[in-house]
């Protein structure tokens, strides 16, 4: 119970600060609206569906990195990672919590994007709508690890993309997959096995990652 | 409380400290002087847990929820005020009686008044005093301050004065240590 309360306590935290500040999910809708409408006119008159459903992952995962990117900031610029590290919390909770509230900002931008997309391309049904489910639980949580990593190098705004890309093709790969295959089933059973192998392999080593 | 022996730490090929021997005992009081760049704050960051030795023995008998440290930077959300700050740190360290704890913190450091302004309109000497207040929310055995006197005006460093004559263990460093050198039972100068 405790750890749930910790979890609860710093992801108010970081979506207090978000609705102070108003850094993240501003940037984060603007950015995958801008994206639709390029791509509305980039896209080849009469192309299909499949290359349009294409486009809204990599629409997703770049908005989702916009996000991940500034996750970490506050603690980076006022340096209280030290704080939340030296606290006798599990360290876990402090991802846990960031994971949460980055997903927040990205399911809020979907909620506009999805709309959006479905004006300019063709309507999302069921099974894609499943697949970003679940595609966000495993972005966010690898994402969120990996920028607790990267906020400790010089190169972060690098590094993070180069870490989380290659992470993420199977998540692409199996949203692209649940959004265009006949039989979206397999592809959304990777996405949920994706979330649950790589959501206990950032729980359990986190800790590694905030200790010097 | 506190035992290092050839304790050393390096960052890469730099080697910021090098075989220092501490011992602190419970109720002591450790003065840590040096210059610029001679190592005093990676050495409390050891003490205080947050970094590991790259060689030597370190042993220090107090849990994370026993340690207060007190860093250069504030370790506080600019964009909250300082209730929410402290109420986040209370949460987090399980303090009993939360609220009555930081209303008295916050009297005793003089913040009372501006308890729920954003810490980013506080002047410097402020945000140390909330810096403070965050670092004894949990009635810590063991303090542990870098520099602490920074940016406190005379009547923030009488609290301060204070508060390092209380019955705890205390490690810190300073540029300046006059003003507390004849609290110190065990003193480190680090070249």
């Amino acid at each position: 119970m405790n750890y749930l309360a910790d979890v609860r306590t710093l992801a108010r935290k970081d979506l207090l600060l978000e609705l102070r500040a108003r850094d993240t999910l501003p940037a984060m809708l603007l950015f995958v609206v801008a994206v639709f409408v390029v791509f509305h006119f980039t896209l080849p008159a009469h192309s299909s569906d499949l290359a349009a459903s294409g486009l809204l992952w990599v629409a997703i995962l770049f908005t989702a990195l916009l996000g991940l990117g500034r996750a970490f900031v506050p603690e980076r610029e006022q340096r209280t990672l030290d704080g939340l590290v030296l606290a006798p919390c599990d360290r876990s909770a402090i991802w846990l919590a960031k994971s949460l509230a980055t997903l927040t900002f990205l399911v809020a931008a979907e909620v506009v994007a999805l709309p959006v997309f479905a004006l300019f391309f063709h309507g999302v049904d069921g099974s894609t709508v499943a697949g970003i489910a679940l595609a966000d639980l495993g972005i966010c949580a690898v994402g969120t690890f990996l920028g607790a990593m990267a906020v400790a190098t010089r190169a972060r705004d690098l590094l993070l993309p180069l870490l989380f890309l290659p992470l993420a093709i199977p998540i692409v790969v199996g949203g692209v997959g649940a959004s265009t295959a006949s039989s979206p089933g397999r592809y959304l059973g990777l996405l949920a096995l994706y979330d649950a192998l790589f959501t206990l392999l950032c729980w359990a080593s986190f800790e590694y990652v905030v200790a010097e | 409380m506190i035992q290092a022996h050839a304790l050393g730490k390096r960052f890469g090929d730099k080697r910021v400290l090098r075989n220092v021997e501490l011992a602190v005992p419970r109720g002591g009081f450790a003065l840590v002087t040096g210059a610029n760049g001679s190592g005093k704050t990676t050495l409390l960051r050891l003490c205080a847990g947050l970094a590991r030795p790259s060689e030597g023995e370190l042993r220090v008998d107090a849990e994370r929820a026993a340690i207060g440290y007190l860093a250069h930077e504030p370790l506080v959300y600019r964009e909250l005020t300082a209730l929410e700050n402290l109420e986040l740190y209370g949460r987090l360290y399980r303090v009993p009686e939360r609220r009555e704890r930081i209303g008295m913190l916050l009297e005793r450091f003089g913040l009372w008044d501006a308890r729920r302004d954003r810490v980013v309109s506080y002047s410097r000497g402020m945000t140390q005093r909330l810096a403070l207040c965050r670092v004894l929310l949990h009635e810590p055995a063991l303090l542990v301050l870098d520099e602490p006197y920074s940016a406190l005006d005379e009547a923030g460093a009488t609290l301060l004065d204070e508060l390092l004559r209380e019955e705890r263990t205390f490690v810190v460093a300073t540029h300046d240590p006059g003003r507390v050198e004849h609290l110190a039972t065990t003193r480190l100068a680090l070249a």
